[in-house]
Order: structure tokens, then sequence, then C-alpha cells
């Protein structure tokens, strides 16, 4: 039986104060009732024999001196069990959909251990997303963090619904199984994303966590944990292949500096505290595979640059934990062209142990660098064609140019429905670099060209 | 010992009463006995970071003292290992707790069952003093381990001294004093272990990699930094590093990096062979894995352990190299720890004793006359990630205060795929003086002339390029033009290398000299040819000088090295 106390002495945003009490553990979970009976849920963030520090999850407002506050001497953690999938719950954790309370089979820690360096093992299955700028040229493997880096009114939110609609890897007939995270997003966006699950019948096998705009901002500091936690149950101990999908961690940062602010610690870069680099890491390296496990996680977060700005604290520290990162581009997206995504600056670190013979293709690897650096190339000349004219290029830039121009028309664009498999992807690839001479194909093995260059089609069937 | 109690817990720092122990004495926190340490005595409080997470933790439950400071245990048996920050052993860890590392555990750092076959050096009699080996033991195939008076004990004359199979933890040798020795030595990670005078850097550490030999070198026991921003090849760069540099230990500390990375560098890393030996790399390696979201304060710790063991090897007379990835995060460790003290922070947040914690830790770094007699040395390799790529930030401006050699590494030679991507025009090594006497006697005479025509080249060449870009290089005199050709050959034939090319991952230093040699002996026959007056395009195009291109990728060149320089010979010759 635990005890009640009504000693609350100081309430500050988020922040509740209480005095005289009996040891509170670290990290404890709390309930705090208010005069009208309603329970409002904290956690412990700082403890000591005078005096507790409650961070408060649902909001302070509604709580007086006379709340009473009760620890229950356990950490946070997450009921699951099998009944979880097809769930909608709110940013923490309780039912949205209005079915009952989840009732658990097994009930973890949300704060995830960390897992063991030598227990990992090394990420390598191909997924194919059907898109072209992320197969062919930043590859994703299972059990890999990559997250999209966007800003303000761009489709970050369509490429990652359509990810998670046409992700499979290949020889593999089962289906990921999603876990969506939404933290501070709107209810239209939120809308847009329930139904499209509903629509391609992905919340059958889905997980949906919604803290939306108007919900309290430090619930989010809690969602993406609840989220990862669940996400290791399916993947551990129910041996699925998960992905999961959260957005905007922009907003999730946003809380923590809020916090931060609230605690009066002392602020970081921006004002973000110190402890950045450590939370977002305690996030973001809940992904990968574990050696001898059937399951995975792989991850992607969404994050929108404040003002297009990818050296900001939150892209940038993220960028030095993520396994590379896949860039939207506004002016792609001013062109029209959907996805809107910018292999330029974009990467995926895990790409060369994903792609290749016995993955996907023998000349997936000098393909990419090939078309890598003639779209480079012809960004750069646009930039000389828009100051000396394109009449005074020479006949080779020009060339260069006009494939960057149908690089980004057909290899870039591609309809929103639209599942290339990776053998497609390779062709529209080689069908491009076709347009230059053979010659300027310096990064291709001959024996590569041979076999696949479009010229050659004909010869290679008949050996 | 003292047995104290919290009184208050914040995130990994906790505050308790009742305890004697001494400034960054370890600790136990807690029922569960976590890891910690002593940062701070105010008042009758102690302030003490916890190395795990202290979720649950309650005023009022016990601090054990464990009566001294964090310590590395040193011993046979460190080789090979995958440790994490504060020398657990991961694959035990693994065994004990599953797949997620649980808390409260301890683990030795060294096997305290295993026997080793123990073969003295001293006998009955022979007086010893501190550091001196009175044994040996064969750790690995090629790999001795000398086991070593400690330090710190006085020394004295053996009275006994055994051979045969031991663990680390039985006697070996008893002095007449009655102190009695063992194998493993455990020694206070953030103490720099002594030696008896610190050696000028006067002999390279060779790379293979002629950017760094031939341009900006490293000594043995010199300091390097290699900044960098995300996806710019640190991580390939030191793994080159440690498969070629001409060490005999390598430490590879790995702190606050991907788990997926580790993963990958822990799967690769024991099928790496030894170029040199044709053993696996991993025998004469140690690896620390401590990845970005285990406990910050173990991060913290992660560089002190591994400079710990390396000065241990050094002890023996061994030359180490240890690469950090990334110092960045070690000092983002320290911000987070000094916020959560409320200290006062300097630039950045970062705490005011940033600098002076660095220059510590790189200071222990260095070639030196070691208590045993002879040499010993520890370089050390720190990749620096400065966020948004931003040179000016605090930790790559105070490293650079520090080191003395610096590997600027370019994304925009990523982008075009040049590598290694050093980049020729920031990077500097101000080991170069000091070695340039080394290279004339060993190398070649004309050594040092030659790489300054080549660097001189180069600064011509980026001037040159900022015109070329307003008026194209036909507009340019032929001379110029002439320059930007042989420049593009010293950037192409030279220092682009590949490291993943059987022959070319590695370039002795003669083959470095010659190749550079012929570049440059181009540039005289070209230059000799304008004069006479012949056009600069058929200057450039003699087939001698793409012959040369290919020369790095041959094992055996100097034939066909002498063939080509004869051709090109006989070409301009023909030129008229």
């Amino acid at each position: 039986m635990t005890k009640e106390y009504k000693t609350i002495t100081e309430i500050s945003g988020p922040l509740v104060f209480v005095e005289k009490t009996e040891p509170v553990g670290f990290g404890e979970l709390v309930e705090i009732r208010t005069a009208s009976g309603e329970v409002k849920r904290g956690q412990v963030l700082d403890t000591s024999d005078e005096i507790v520090v409650v961070q408060v999850f649902e909001g302070t407002g509604g709580l007086s001196k006379d709340s009473s506050v009760r620890f229950t001497g356990d950490v946070i953690k997450m009921p699951l069990s099998p009944s979880i999938i097809g769930r909608v719950l709110s940013g923490s954790g309780r039912p949205r959909d209005g079915g009952p309370p989840i009732v658990p089979e097994v009930e973890r820690e949300i704060i995830g251990a960390a897992i063991n360096p030598a227990s990992r093992e090394k990420p390598r299955a191909f997924i194919q997303t059907g898109i072209s700028t992320i197969d062919g040229t930043n590859t994703l493997v299972r059990g890999q963090k990559l997250p999209i880096f966007s800003g303000a009114g761009l489709p970050h939110n369509d490429v990652a619904l359509q990810i998670a609609r046409q992700a499979k890897v290949l020889g593999e007939a089962e289906q990921f199984a999603v876990v969506f995270c939404a933290m501070g997003i709107t209810n239209e966006e939120a809308q847009h994303f329930m139904a499209d699950f509903e629509r391609t019948g992905a919340l059958e096998r889905a997980v949906i966590f919604l803290n939306l705009a108007d919900d309290p901002a430090v619930e989010r500091l809690l969602t993406p944990k609840l989220g990862l936690t669940t996400a290791e149950y399916l993947a551990f101990d129910l041996d699925m292949h998960v992905l999961v999908i959260y957005t905007d961690m922009t907003n999730y940062c946003e809380s923590l500096r809020q916090m931060g602010a609230a605690r009066e610690e002392v602020p970081g870069r921006r004002g973000y505290p110190g402890y950045m680099y450590t939370d977002l890491a305690t996030n973001y390296e809940r992904a990968g595979i574990i050696k001898g496990k059937k399951g995975s996680i792989t991850q992607f977060p969404i994050l929108t640059m404040p003002g297009d700005d990818i050296t900001h604290p939150i892209p940038d520290l993220s960028g030095y934990i993520t396994e590379g990162q896949l860039i939207v581009s506004r002016e792609l997206h001013r062109k029209g062209i959907y996805p809107p995504i910018d292999i330029r600056p974009s990467l995926s670190r895990l790409m060369n142990s994903g792609i290749g013979a016995g993955h996907t293709r023998e000349d997936h690897r000098a393909v990419s660098d090939q078309l890598y650096a003639y779209y480079a190339e012809g960004c750069d000349l646009r930039g000389l064609a828009a100051i000396v004219g394109k009449e005074a290029l020479s006949e080779r830039d020009k060339l260069i140019l006009e494939f960057a121009d149908q690089f980004e028309r057909r290899f870039v664009n591609q309809g929103r429905d639209e599942d290339r498999s990776i053998i497609e992807t390779l062709t529209i690839g080689w069908e491009l670099l076709s347009m230059l001479p053979e010659s300027m194909l310096t990064r291709i093995d001959d024996k590569y060209i041979k076999k696949y260059h479009p010229k050659y089609a004909g010869t290679a069937k008949k050996e | 010992m003292e047995v104290g109690r919290i009184k208050r817990v914040a995130g990994p720092v906790v505050q308790a009463v009742g305890l004697k122990a001494s400034m960054y004495d370890l600790v136990l926190v807690g029922e569960e006995g976590l890891m910690s340490e002593v940062i701070g005595i105010s008042g009758d409080k102690h302030i003490i970071q916890v190395y795990e997470d202290t979720s649950g933790l309650k005023p009022g439950e016990p601090v054990k003292e464990t009566g001294g400071p964090l310590v590395a245990q040193l011993g046979p048996g460190i080789l090979t290992q995958i440790y994490d920050g504060v020398q657990r052993p991961l694959p035990l860890l693994a065994e004990k707790s599953g797949d997620f590392i649980s808390r409260g555990l301890f683990v030795d750092g060294v096997d305290h069952k295993k026997k080793w076959e123990f073969q003295p050096l001293v006998k009955k009699g022979d007086r010893v003093k501190p550091g001196q080996p009175i044994g040996v033991v064969q750790e690995q195939l090629l790999i001795k381990h000398k086991i070593m008076v400690p330090p710190k004990h006085k020394g004295g004359v053996v009275k006994e001294i055994y051979s045969g199979n031991f663990t680390v933890e039985e006697t070996v040798c008893v002095l007449e004093d009655g102190s009695q020795l063992t194998m493993l030595q455990k020694w206070p990670v953030r103490q720099a272990r002594p030696v008896v005078r610190k050696l000028p850097p006067t002999i390279p550490l060779r790379t293979g990699q002629r950017v760094i030999d031939g341009f900006f070198p490293l000594a043995k026991g010199g300091t390097a930094a290699i900044p960098g921003g995300f996806g710019t090849g640190k991580t390939v760069m030191q793994q080159t590093l440690s498969k070629w540099a001409d060490v005999d230990i390598v430490i590879y500390v790995g702190c606050g990096e991907r788990g997926n990375e580790m993963a990958d560098l822990l799967h690769e890393f024991p099928e790496l062979v030894d170029p040199r030996t044709n053993r696996p790399l991993l025998e004469r390696s140690i690896v620390y894995a401590n990845t970005s979201n285990m406990p910050v304060a173990a991060r913290e710790a992660s560089i002190y352990t591994g400079m710990t063991t390396a000065e241990y090897y050094r002890d023996m007379g061994y030359d180490v190299l240890m690469t950090a990835d990334s110092t960045s995060r070690w000092a983002e460790a320290m911000r987070e720890l000094a916020s959560r003290l409320e200290e006062m922070p300097g630039e950045e947040g970062y705490p005011a004793y940033l600098a002076a914690r660095l220059a510590d830790f790189y200071e222990r770094a260095g070639r030196a006359e070691i208590l045993a007699g002879g040499e010993g040395s520890v370089a050390v390799v720190g990749a620096v990630s400065p966020p948004g790529g931003d040179f000016t930030e605090p930790v790559t401006q105070n490293t650079l205060r520090i080191v003395k050699v610096f590997w600027a590494l370019d994304s925009r030679l990523t982008q075009r795929r040049h590598f290694p991507s050093i980049n020729w025009l920031d990077s500097y090594s101000l080991y170069e003086k000091d070695l340039e006497s080394w290279y004339a006697e060993n190398v070649a005479p004309d050594w040092n002339q030659l790489k300054r025509r080549a660097m001189a080249i180069l600064q011509e060449n980026a001037e040159l390029e900022e015109i070329v870009m307003l008026v194209g290089s036909d507009a340019l005199p032929e001379d110029q033009q002439l320059t930007l050709e042989v420049a593009r050959m010293i950037i192409n034939f030279w220092l682009a290398q590949s490291a993943f090319h059987p022959v070319d991952t590695f370039c002795p230093y003669k083959k470095q000299y010659d190749l550079l040699k012929a570049i440059l002996t181009y540039r005289d026959y070209a230059f000799d040819a304008l004069r006479r007056g012949v056009a600069v395009d058929q200057i450039k195009s003699v087939p001698s000088k793409d012959a040369l291109a290919k020369l790095k990728m041959v094992e055996d060149y100097e034939p066909e090295l002498k063939r080509v320089m004869d051709q090109m010979k006989a070409e301009f010759e023909a030129l008229k």
C-alpha cells in the first residue's frame, strides 16, 4: 500500500515539487489526483530527502496544492501483449480508439537498456522500398535507422507512407509491422496517416501512438520510448520485422528544450539541453538486429529542419547518430518532382552491405556511383549555364546538363503508388547512362557495360 | 570501508553523505551496487557520477566505498578483447545478462581463472627496479607480454621466482621484503603511467599512405586529429591506419558511436589480416566499444581506459597506436556531466576545463624512455566530429592547439570520390621538421626538397584554378597550363590512393619517392620542351605520361618505371 501525499509546495510549468516523502526512486511513476478526481501521471526527475521533483506528462492544468500525490514505487512500464497490434494509443500509451485497456502479458521498462554491441548482428538484408532514389542510390537495409530530413510544407509524410506501404525484403513474403509514433503533429496530418493506414490495410499490422499538437508537450518525451519498447517486443519477442516511423522529431526536441528550461538547466547550443545527443541516441540506437533473433527494428524518423538548415542542432546531432539521411529538397518539390529526394546530400551508410551480387545486382554500386557523379556535375553546370548561357558550354557539358534534367524527370520522379522493383530502377539508370557516350562511363567496369548497357542488350542474350 | 547513504538522485549524478572517499574514488551505489565515481566533495556531501542507468535509485540506499579510484586491470589476456568503456568484456556481459546490457554487473577486465605460462627473466638474488620485466608470457603468437614490477612498487631483491602455469592472481615472484608479485597490475585510469623521460618525435610512424607519409607525416608517439563532418570517410581512414601503421599494438576506442557501425567493426575486425604477418589483426588489437546510448559517464571514462592500456604496452617497449572515434562525443559527455553538476559553462556549453582535459589526454601520448630501459611509444589519432562540419567549434579548435598533425577531411573530395579525402592545402604536420633528417637518411637525400616542390605546385594550382573558374583553362598562358597538368598528375597519380586495391593500399617509402620523382621529372622535361617552343598539347599528350598513372597499382614497379622513364626521355627528345 503506497501512501498518498498532500505536500505539494510548488507547481511550475510541467514540474511539481513535493515535500516530506518516504524515499522515492529516481524515474518512478507518479500519479497525481486532482480535486475533481482526474488522475495525471508523471515521473520523478530529481529525488532527495527533502524534496521530490515530478514532471507531469499530461499537463499541470487543474493541479493545486490540495492535489494528492501517489508514488507507485515502480518506473514507467509499457503493458504489452500480442493484442496490441492494430491498436491506436495516446502519446502516453492509453487507448485512444475507444477499445479496452491492454491486458499485459509482459510489462517492460520504457527506458530500454542498450543492446550489447557484441550481440548485434550486422544489418545487410536489402529492403526494397520501390522508390528509385532510395533503392538505387541510398539503399536501405533491415535494422538501419535512416531519417528523413525535410522542411515545412514538403511531402515527407507521403514519402514515409509510401515506404511503409511498399517496403519488403525480396524473397520474403512477410510484410513489415509498423509502429507509428506521432509527436505534436496536427490533427489533419494524423488523419492523413490514419486514412492511409486504413486504406491499405496497414492498420492490421500496426501499433499507433498519437500525440497531437494540442496534447501536452511533455507527453511527447514519452511517445517514442513507448513506441520503441513496443517495437522491441514485436521484434525480439514475437519475431516480427518492425518498421518504426516517428514524426516529427523536431517537436520532440522542442519539448526537450522546454523541459530543460522549466528545470532551469544550463542550456547548450541554441538553448537545447546539453544531453540532447545522448537523449536522441537512446531513441535512435534502439534499431538493429540481434544475433540469433528473427525479428528486426528499422527506423524512419522524420524531422523538419527549422529554416531548411541542416546545421541546426536537431538534424546535426541526428546525422551523427543515424546511419545516413534522406534529404527532401524544396527545389525539386517546386519543380513538381515527387518524391523530391535530393540524392547529393543524402547518404545511406549501410548501403554497401546490402547491395551487389547476392543482394541486388552486381552492377549496382558502379551504376549508382556513375549516376551520382554525372548528376552532381550536371547540377554544378546549371550554375555555370546560368552565368554564361547554355550555348557557351562545351558539347560534353551540354550532354551532362541534359542528363541531369532527365535524371530528375525519369529516375527521381515517380508516382505515389508506383512500386518499382530494384531491377526496374537499375534499368532506368542504365537507360539514362546510355545518353552518354560509352567512353564517359569511367566508373563502370567494362564487363558490366557489356552485360547491362542497353546497346548490348541483344548480344548479351546470345551468350 | 565506510558505507554512506544516498541523499539525492538527479539523472546520472548522485549525492551521498557519510563517505570518506577521495576524489575520483570508485564507489558502488545503491542496493544493486552500480559502478560510480566520486567527482566532487562539498561539505559533508560526496557528488558521484554513476556509470549506469539510475532509474529506481532511492535516497537512503547505501553507497559502498572500494577504497581506490577506477582502475584498469592490466595483465595477459587483454589483447583481442572487446570491452565497454569501463573495461568490462562485452561478450562476457552478454553471457551474464543477455543481449541487452543490464545494471550492476561486475566482470573482471582480465580473466582471473585462465592459466598462462610464465617464463622468468630474473633469478634469485637479482635486484629488480620498478617497471623492470621479471618474466614473460606468450600472450599471442607474435606478442610477448612482459610481466613487470609495478611502476609504483619500490622494487628489491628477488627472494623467489617461479616458472610454469599460473593465473594472473597467483604469486610468481617474492621479493626479500616479503612483497609478492603477480601477473596482474591495477592502474588508476586517470593517471598517466610514469616513464623516465619523454623523447623527441624523430622517427616517423609509417602508414604506407602517400598523402600522410609524404606530405603530413605522423611520428611515433605523435598526436593527430582527423576532423570531418559526417560521411567524409573518418572510419575507413582509421581502419586503414590500424591495418598498415608500423606499430606493435593497435587500440581502437569507439566512443559514443553507432551500434550498427560497432557491429560492423566487430564483424569485420576478426577477419582483417595483418598484411605483414598474415595473422589476424585482432591478435594485436584491443577494442573499446561504448555506443552512444550506453551510459554517458562510461563514455567519458572510455578514453582514459583505452589510454591506460596503451601506456601499459608502451611500458613493455612496444609502439602503440590508439585511435579514438570520436573525441567530440567524449567532450560532449564531459559537457553533459558538467551541466548535471550545474557547473558554470564555457564556450557553447562545454565546461571551462575542456581545453585542459584535452591537453591532459593528448599529453599522455609520446615516445618515451621507459622504466625498464629502452623505448616505447603511444601515438594517438583522434577523430573529431565538428557539428555542422564547422571547424571553428571549441572541440576542434582546442584539439588543434594541442595535436601536431591535422588531416583535414574534405567532403568535396569525398563527393569526387578522391580518397583518402585529406585536403592537401588545409592539412599540416608539425613533425615535418623533426622528421626531415630521418627521411633524408633513410629514404632519399633529396626527399624533402622533392616534396616541397610538389607542395609549391599544388599551391600554385589552387590559385590558378580560381582563375580557370572565371575564364576557362584555354585562356591561361602555356606555362600555367602545364602547371595545372602537373598538379593534376600529382593529385591523381600520387595523392589518390585506393584502400581497397591489393597493391595500392600500401605504398612503401621507396615507391612513394620514386613515383613523385618521376612526376617531377616529367615536369622538368615538359618545361624544358616548352622553352624550346614545343606546343603544350603535344607535351601533354606524350604516351609515357599516362603509363605513369598505372604504376601505383604495380607491385614490382621498378623495371616498368625504368622503361617508362626511358621512353619519356626519348619522347621528349623527339619533340621539336
